[in-house]
This record gives structure tokens, C-alpha cells and sequence, in this order.
């Protein structure tokens, strides 16, 4: 008698919280009315934007958004743009939002091939942005690109009077011992990148030979970007040892000085690759119309514009101009290594333990 | 036990067991379940698969070394320090407390790249070769580590009665062997707790293993982390979270056996006013702490300082000005100033969870039934709540989206309720809050209890005029460490942020993942920031002492 009284009471006390809980889920539009301070803002609902944790929208831009089509948005940031594919697919049969942006290349074949998204062809895709397109099957719509490269500190070399490499090959020259740092593939997107580079560069064949050339000549591994960029690279603020080190075409202008003219750092265009990022509806979304609105909106100008500085990425619309420290110290190299996104999904998990296995041994 | 007293701690222990239940045993259970279904039929086949890779069982192993170095330093240094800081008494000492407790909520990344900073090929200490070794991991451990330690013994330590140890000194004993025959026993539960503690930490430790390890340390949590996020391999994953548990389980079981064998009612004195000047005596915990608190503790954090000081045009509080700012070029949506106050806002929410959760738990776990059901019922209860500290945060991240979308078949969707961020942060925080309040509740003499309800005391009046005036500085101590907990919580949270309101770490994190000076000197002041909030907070917990044992619950 007393134990199932007590299992009564622990029912009737589960019930409780969950009354609280739902309670609370239910205050919820009231209580984020207060970031866009607008009554009508929801006269036509609210969109759920789902994104990665480097996505960046300024206020005045979301005021923009909600005065130009009605709807107020709403972000989720699950992580970065792994864990953002991973938990869509996850959640594919009750997605946690309608509009996902941050899927690039290397991710998309899964977030398709799983059935993610919703096709959606928007208007405001101009032909500029359209080259970027992932397929034909407009599951995913282009918003910007960058370019994952070698980051070179001009000073150190010019100090030493060592000649710049300037290709991939001549990262594993003798001349070049102990001078580089890279991302482990399997924890960072842009190791992963230059992982990927290097197979493209070197074929199926090569680049595991490649790598181990690397290795011979002394290539520093570290966990992720920042800790290969502020504490080895000998051109960030961090005053590291070694003056090359993977990171992207549109780092160096951040290290200008203010009022500076020449830049201490630079990518090695030769080195590149190409990430494109993508926005797309997610499938069952509850308000597929706000996803459109949302994505036609990342199109135009005011967004594309807002993109170099806020997130370190290209526009994809040849429509707004870049910032002239950008034009002066992060050129967009010619023709960066690229790969069909099918072949990078298949492969990947492979690629990775292989190299896990060639450099680490 | 009468029926209606069964009842009574039914009701206590269900409250914590509802929240627990919904907000850890579900979504991790819904996960890993998730990895041994194919196609809705269950498949093992999981476990052969992950432990034929000879990699598996050197991340086990891996796994295993670091915790147990982690947890044995820890320890070892951390004892003098809770007799120093808390069994004496020395000017200065409150700053000295607060200070220790400190780098257990800076952000990983930031102590990844301090250390590092220090270790790597060309920094002060890079003629030690200690970049990528198993050193710098454990001495990363410990750095986070030791106030734990301190904390937990010392706080139980304060109010241990004097007058056994001082009776063997009387009798003739030096103080060495009045110390390892009479205080460590009597200290033993505490010291247990602790450690149970700490080696659950640093089994999951993320950041600073795949920052200080480089590649050769995976542990099970950065391989549950790999596979789960890069590789959507929950097969795997899910075997590696099991083994995870399995680890937990096997912590637990060893420190409660530990415990069991040494834990008794013991003379404890609900003032602390038995404590004598630091003297030449203590020469030897002195030193010990000493060099701990400068090499350890102060010297990393000092170079953390000054670095913030440093800007491209010599020593200034730029830095410190740009928190007004949202960043080198807008990197962040809000200010970092406002950062800290959504930070503060859930930290306050979190820690009000957590200690009335925890609080439960420990009133419930404290009591010894007669009968040996009630008995084991209760060490299970205790152990469950240990949980959350050794699963992975990417487990628990990702099964709040799979499993509390319509939770139990009710038609409601908490899995982007605002509520989840301050919630996952209680569930990171009760297990300190019940560690915290556990070993003094404890060993309050039973009949003492006995007493008041004999004569006539409800027992919510017993609760009121026996535990409560114990148990006051441990609750301080509870309040301070599950502040700090939710203030420095990265893992859950990073899952569950909105990016518009997001907290200090996530804004630290998001500003030294940037290129740029400017960028890198802001996350290092906020980080110092984010230090000398969680300082003034311990030394507030640390005074707190209601003016009445009534009314203050």
C-alpha cells in the first residue's frame, strides 16, 4: 500500500513539472517579442532559422527582414556545421525550425541524400550565385563561398630570406621543415578542407604519400583552428613559431594594422578550397513560406553585403561590392581545388581514418 | 518505517526523480537506444564492431590514465590546500578561496590556449617538450580541478570537531600520525565524494584533451564527440556512451564502498570557531599550497591577465572597452556586456534548480532505513544522480532534440523551450550541490533527530533546528559551486543556445574562433571577466550566512 501511494505521489509530481514545463514552452513568443520590439512583427508568424554557431545577423538586419515581409525570426545555433547536418537529419520527422542555413559542400550529400530539405527555386537567385548551385535539384540555394587556404606570414620569411612556397608540393620541400601547422581533418572543418585539397591535388593515388612527406618534414597537427591559428601561427596576434598554417583566403586583412597599408600575412592562392554555403526550406517545415521569404531575403543586397564582415565569406551575387580592404589583401583565388559534394560524403569517413592512419600512425 | 513516513520521502525523492528523469535519463536513454535499433528491431552488433578496433581499447585505456592521474594529483595536492584554507585561519583568506575556485569555469578553449601558449615549440616553457604530452593534459586536470578538492574536504573539515585530534596530541601523538590515524579517516567520505567527482570530470574533459593532447589522446568523450557530430555514426557512439556509463557505475561503485566502510556520525560543530592561526607548525601544507596556488593556479591566470592587457599599441584596457562592442567587425550579435548579463540571468535560474533539487536528494539519501531494501534503494538514488557527470554533453545535446519532441506521448514540444538551457545546466550542477551538502548531512549525529522527534518536533521542525544550522555553511558552498558550474558550462549549453541570447563562454568561444587581434584580446578579457565574477560569487557564498535558521528555505 505505502509503495504504490508513493508511486502515486511521484506521478502526480512528474505531472506537475510537465504542467510547468508546457507552461513555459507556451510564454515563449511573449518572451522573445522583446529582441525585434515590434507589435507587428508577428502579424505573420515567426520563421525558425537553423544554423551553425558562426552565423551572425546584425539587428538592423532583422528589423529589415520583419518590416520587408512581416515575419519575425527566430535562430537556433546547434553547433557547428557537423552537429547542424547531424541533428537535421536526427530530426528530420519533426524539424526543430523551417529555414537552415550553413550546410556547405562537404556536409550537403548528406543533408539531401537523407531528406532533409525541401526543393525551392528562388527567384532572387541570379546567375552569379546560380554557378554555385549544388545540383539541379534545388534542394539547396548558394548564399556565399570561401576558400579554405595556406596563411603565410610574409614577415617571417622576408626576416630569414627564405623564398615563400607557393604550391602544395613545395609545402613537404626540405626548405620548408618545421614551418607548418594544419587541422586534424577529423575535428576541424577547415582541416578537413585541406585534407580534401590534397586528394584533389594528388589524386586517390597520391595523397596519402603526399602526407607522409608532410609528416617526414615536421607538419604540426593541432585539434582546431584556433588553437593552430593563435598559438602556432607566428602571424596572428598569438606570436607563434611557425609562419604557415591552414586557415582561409579572407583571414589576412584582420591582421592589417589599423591604418595600414600592406598586410604581414597572405594566402597561398594555390593552395585553396573552395567551401560553398548553402541555405535551403527544411522538409515538413510549419511555416515553409517564411523559409522562402527568409532565403530569397539572404539573396538580396543588404544580406550579401552585410557577409564579408560579419561572417568572412564571399556574397555569392556579383550585385554588391566587397569591402576595399578585401579587394587589396584577400584576393579570391583563380581556380581552387574543388570536389563533387556526392564523392566527399562517400568518402569522407574513409578519407579521414586513413589519414588518421598515415599521420598518425 | 510507518506507512505515512514512506510516503513522506516518496514525495521528496519524486520530485528530484521527475526532473531527472525528463531532463537526463530520457533524452540520453532515447539516444543511445537510437544507435541499437536498425530498421525498429535491436542490433548489438555495435559492440563487436566498436571493440575489434585495437584504436577503441587505447582510448579506454587513455581514458583511464589521464582521470586517475587527473584525480590522483588532485587529491594529493588538494588535502593541504582544504587544511590551509579552511582549517586555519590566515589574512587574506577569503581572496585565497575565492581565487582557487576560479579556473574551474574558465572556458576550456581559453585554458587550452593559455597552457599552450606556455608549452609549444617557442613559448617560455617550450624547452620542456610538453606540448601534446599526457603532462600538460594532467596538469590542465588539475588546474580545473583542485578546487574541488579544497572545497568538498574543506568544507566538512571546518566543522569537524578538534577535540579528537587534539586529545591524541595530548596523549603524545606528533602531529603526522594524529593526522593519518584520527582526522584522514574521519575525512575519508569527503575525500571519496571529491574524488568520485573530479575523476567524472576528467573522464569527460573535452576541450583541454583534444587542445593540450593533440591527436595521440582521443578519449571515449572526443571519440562519443567525433562520432556523433562529424561521423553520424550513433552506433558507435552509442556503444562508447555505454561503456561510458559502465565507467561511471564501476566510480561510483569503488568511492560508495570506499565511503560505506569509513562513514559514521562524527562530533561535527555547527560553528567553525575552532580554528587556529596558519602557524610555523603548518610549514609543510603551507608550502604545499603555496606552490600550488602560484605555479598552478595564480601564474596561469596572471598570464591570462596580462595578455588581456596587451594590445598592437603596447599595454592598454582596450580590450576591456570593446566588451561595449560586439567585436572586431561584428562577429557578435549583442554586446559582451550583455552577454554577461543573459549569463547571470540563467546562472540564477540554473542554480535555484539545482540547489532545490539537490537539496532533496540529499535529505532523502542522508537518512539510513533500517531495512536493507530501504538501504540499497538509497544508495541507488544517490548514485543516479551522479550520472549526468560522466555522459558525454553531446550525448545529452542531441537527445534533448530526439527525445523531448512530445515527451511521454504529451503533446507539447520542449525542445526549444527557452527553460532547456537553465535546466541542462541544473542537471551538470546537482551532483556537485548534492556531493556538497552529502557528507555533513551525513554524519549530523541521527539522535540528535531521535531527540527533537521525541520531543514532539515535526520533522520539518527537526529538518529546521538540527541539519539546517549543520548544514548552512555547506549549502553556501553548494549555492557558490552551482553558480560557477552553470556560469562556465560550455558542452550542453553550446547545443541548446539561442544564438541571440547567447552566454559568456559561448561568446568567448565565438570571438577567439576569429582571426584578428582585436578579436583574440576581447575573448581573453571577457574570459577574465567571466573570472572575477565567479571570484566575487564564491566569496558571497562564501559569507553567506543566514542571520536565522528560519524562514531561510
Amino acid at each position: 500500500m505505502a509503495r504504490r501511494l508513493a508511486s502515486l505521489a511521484a506521478v502526480a509530481a512528474l505531472a506537475l513539472t510537465l504542467s510547468a514545463c508546457t507552461s513555459g514552452g507556451q510564454a515563449k513568443p511573449s518572451s522573445t517579442g522583446g529582441t525585434s520590439g515590434s507589435t507587428s512583427a508577428s502579424a505573420r508568424g515567426t520563421v525558425v532559422l537553423v544554423t551553425h554557431d558562426s552565423f551572425v545577423i546584425s539587428d538592423a538586419l532583422i528589423a529589415e527582414f520583419t518590416s520587408k515581409t512581416g515575419y519575425t525570426l527566430e535562430q537556433r545555433a546547434p553547433g557547428d556545421v557537423g552537429a547542424l547536418v547531424n541533428q537535421l537529419v536526427l530530426t528530420k520527422d519533426a524539424p526543430i525550425g523551417d529555414v537552415t542555413f550553413g550546410i556547405d559542400n562537404t556536409f550537403a550529400s548528406r543533408a539531401v541524400s537523407n531528406g532533409v530539405l525541401a526543393a525551392y527555386r528562388s527567384p532572387a537567385e541570379g546567375t552569379s550565385a546560380a554557378q554555385f548551385d549544388l545540383d539541379s535539384s534545388n534542394n539547396l540555394t548558394p548564399i556565399d563561398y570561401g576558400d579554405v587556404c595556406v596563411n603565410v606570414d610574409h614577415g617571417w620569411f622576408s626576416a630569414k630570406g627564405i623564398a615563400e612556397p607557393a604550391t602544395l608540393a613545395d609545402l613537404a620541400k626540405p626548405a620548408y621543415r618545421d614551418l607548418l601547422a594544419v587541422e586534424n581533418p577529423a575535428t576541424s572543418s577547415p582541416g578537413l578542407a585541406f585534407l580534401l585539397a590534397t586528394v584533389s591535388a594528388f589524386g586517390a593515388d597520391g595523397w596519402q604519400g603526399y602526407w607522409s612527406q608532410l609528416k617526414t618534414n615536421g607538419v604540426k597537427i593541432d585539434a582546431g583552428w584556433t588553437d593552430a591559428y593563435t598559438v602556432d601561427f607566428s602571424g596572428s596576434s598569438g606570436k607563434g613559431s611557425r609562419p604557415l598554417v591552414v586557415s582561409y583566403a579572407s583571414s589576412p586583412p584582420d591582421e592589417v594594422p589599423a591604418g595600414g597599408t600592406t598586410a604581414p600575412t597572405g594566402a597561398l592562392l594555390d593552395t585553396c578550397f573552395r567551401q560553398v554555403e548553402y541555405a535551403g526550406v527544411l522538409a515538413g517545415a510549419k511555416n515553409p513560406a517564411g523559409a522562402k521569404a527568409f532565403i530569397d531575403f539572404m539573396l538580396g543586397d543588404s544580406f550579401q553585403a552585410a557577409m564579408p564582415s560579419a561572417m568572412y565569406v564571399y556574397p555569392v551575387s556579383s550585385s554588391v561590392k566587397v569591402p576595399d580592404t578585401w579587394a587589396t589583401f584577400a584576393p579570391i583565388p583563380s581556380s581552387p581545388f574543388s570536389m563533387d559534394p556526392a564523392q566527399i560524403d562517400k568518402n569522407r569517413d574513409g578519407w579521414i581514418q586513413k589519414w588518421t592512419d598515415t599521420v598518425i600512425g | 518505517m510507518t506507512a505515512r513516513r514512506w510516503v513522506g520521502w516518496g514525495l521528496v525523492a519524486a520530485v528530484p526523480l521527475a526532473f531527472l528523469g525528463l531532463f537526463f535519463v530520457l533524452p540520453t536513454g532515447t539516444l543511445i537506444a537510437r544507435g541499437f535499433s536498425t530498421g525498429g528491431s535491436l542490433d548489438l552488433s555495435g559492440f563487436g564492431e566498436v571493440f575489434s578496433r585495437p584504436r577503441t581499447w587505447r582510448i579506454v585505456g587513455l581514458t583511464f590514465l589521464q582521470a586517475t592521474l587527473g584525480t590522483v594529483f588532485a587529491v594529493v595536492l588538494g588535502i593541504p590546500g582544504a587544511y590551509v584554507l579552511y582549517r586555519r585561519r590566515f589574512r587574506g583568506q577569503w581572496l585565497a578561496r575565492a581565487l582557487v575556485t576560479v579556473p574551474f569555469v574558465l572556458p576550456t578553449v581559453v585554458v587550452g590556449v593559455a597552457f599552450r601558449s606556455l608549452l609549444a615549440e617557442g613559448g617560455p616553457l617550450g624547452a620542456l617538450h610538453l606540448d601534446g604530452t599526457l603532462a600538460a593534459i594532467v596538469a590542465a586536470l588539475v588546474f580545473f580541478n583542485y578546487s574541488v578538492v579544497v572545497r568538498t574536504v574543506g568544507g566538512f573539515w571546518a566543522h569537524l570537531d578538534p577535540r579528537a585530534e587534539q586529545a591524541a596530541r595530548v596523549l603524545g601523538a606528533p602531529p603526522w600520525r594524529a593526522f593519518l590515524s584520527v582526522t584522514l579517516p574521519a575525512l575519508v567520505p569527503a575525500i571519496t565524494a571529491a574524488a568520485s567527482i573530479v575523476f567524472l570530470f576528467c573522464a569527460t574533459a573535452f576541450g583541454v584533451v583534444l587542445i593540450l593532447g593533440g591527436i595521440r589522446f582521443g578519449t571515449i568523450e572526443t571519440e562519443i564527440w567525433i562520432q556523433t557530430t562529424q561521423f553520424l555514426n550513433l552506433r558507435a557512439a552509442s556503444v562508447l556512451s555505454v561503456v561510458q556509463l559502465v565507467v561511471v557505475g564501476a566510480v561510483l561503485g569503488v568511492s560508495g564502498a570506499a565511503r560505506r566502510r569509513r562513514e559514521r556520525a562524527l562530533h561535527l560543530t555547527a560553528v567553525d570557531a575552532a580554528r587556529e592561526r596558519l602557524g610555523r607548525a603548518d610549514w609543510a601544507p603551507a608550502v604545499a599550497t603555496g606552490l600550488v596556488g602560484v605555479v598552478l593556479i595564480a601564474l596561469p591566470m596572471l598570464s591570462l591577465v596580462l595578455r588581456s592587457l596587451r594590445t598592437s599599441r603596447g599595454w592598454s584596457l582596450q580590450n576591456y572597452a570593446n566588451l561595449a562592442t560586439t567585436g572586431g567587425r561584428g562577429v557578435l550579435t549583442g554586446t559582451v556586456w550583455a552577454a554577461l548579463g543573459n549569463s547571470v540571468r540563467t546562472a540564477v535560474l540554473a542554480t535555484a534548480i539545482a540547489v532545490v533539487v539537490g537539496a532533496l536528494v540529499g535529505l532523502v539519501v542522508s537518512r539510513r532505513p533500517r531495512s536493507r531494501s530501504g538501504r540499497r534503494a538509497i544508495e541507488t538514488l544517490d548514485a543516479v544522480f551522479m550520472l549526468p557527470l560522466g555522459v558525454s554533453a553531446v550525448t545529452v545535446g542531441f537527445g534533448f532534440l530526439i527525445a523531448l519532441h512530445r515527451p511521454l506521448g504529451l503533446d507539447i514540444d520542449l525542445r526549444t523551450w527557452w527553460g532547456l538551457v537553465p535546466v541542462a545546466q541544473a542537471v551538470v550542477a546537482v551532483p556537485l550541490v548534492v556531493r556538497s551538502l552529502l557528507p555533513v548531512l551525513r554524519a549530523i549525529e541521527p539522535r540528535l533527530r531521535q531527540a527533537a522527534a521525541m520531543l514532539g518536533a515535526s520533522p520539518w521542525r527537526v529538518f529546521l533546528a538540527v541539519d539546517l544550522p549543520m548544514v548552512r555553511r555547506a549549502l553556501g558552498l553548494a549555492i557558490g559551486f552551482a553558480f560557477a558550474v552553470s556560469l562556465g558550462e560550455f558542452g550542453a549549453t553550446s547545443f541548446l543556445v539561442r544564438p541571440d541570447r547567447p552566454t559568456l563562454p559561448i561568446v568567448i568561444y565565438r570571438l577567439i574562433g576569429r582571426p584578428g587581434a582585436e578579436n583574440l584580446g576581447m575573448a581573453l578579457a571577457a574570459s577574465v571577466v567571466l573570472a572575477a565574477l565567479t571570484a566575487a560569487v564564491m566569496m558571497l557564498a562564501e559569507r553567506w550566512r543566514p542571520a536565522s535558521a528560519m524562514g531561510e528555505l
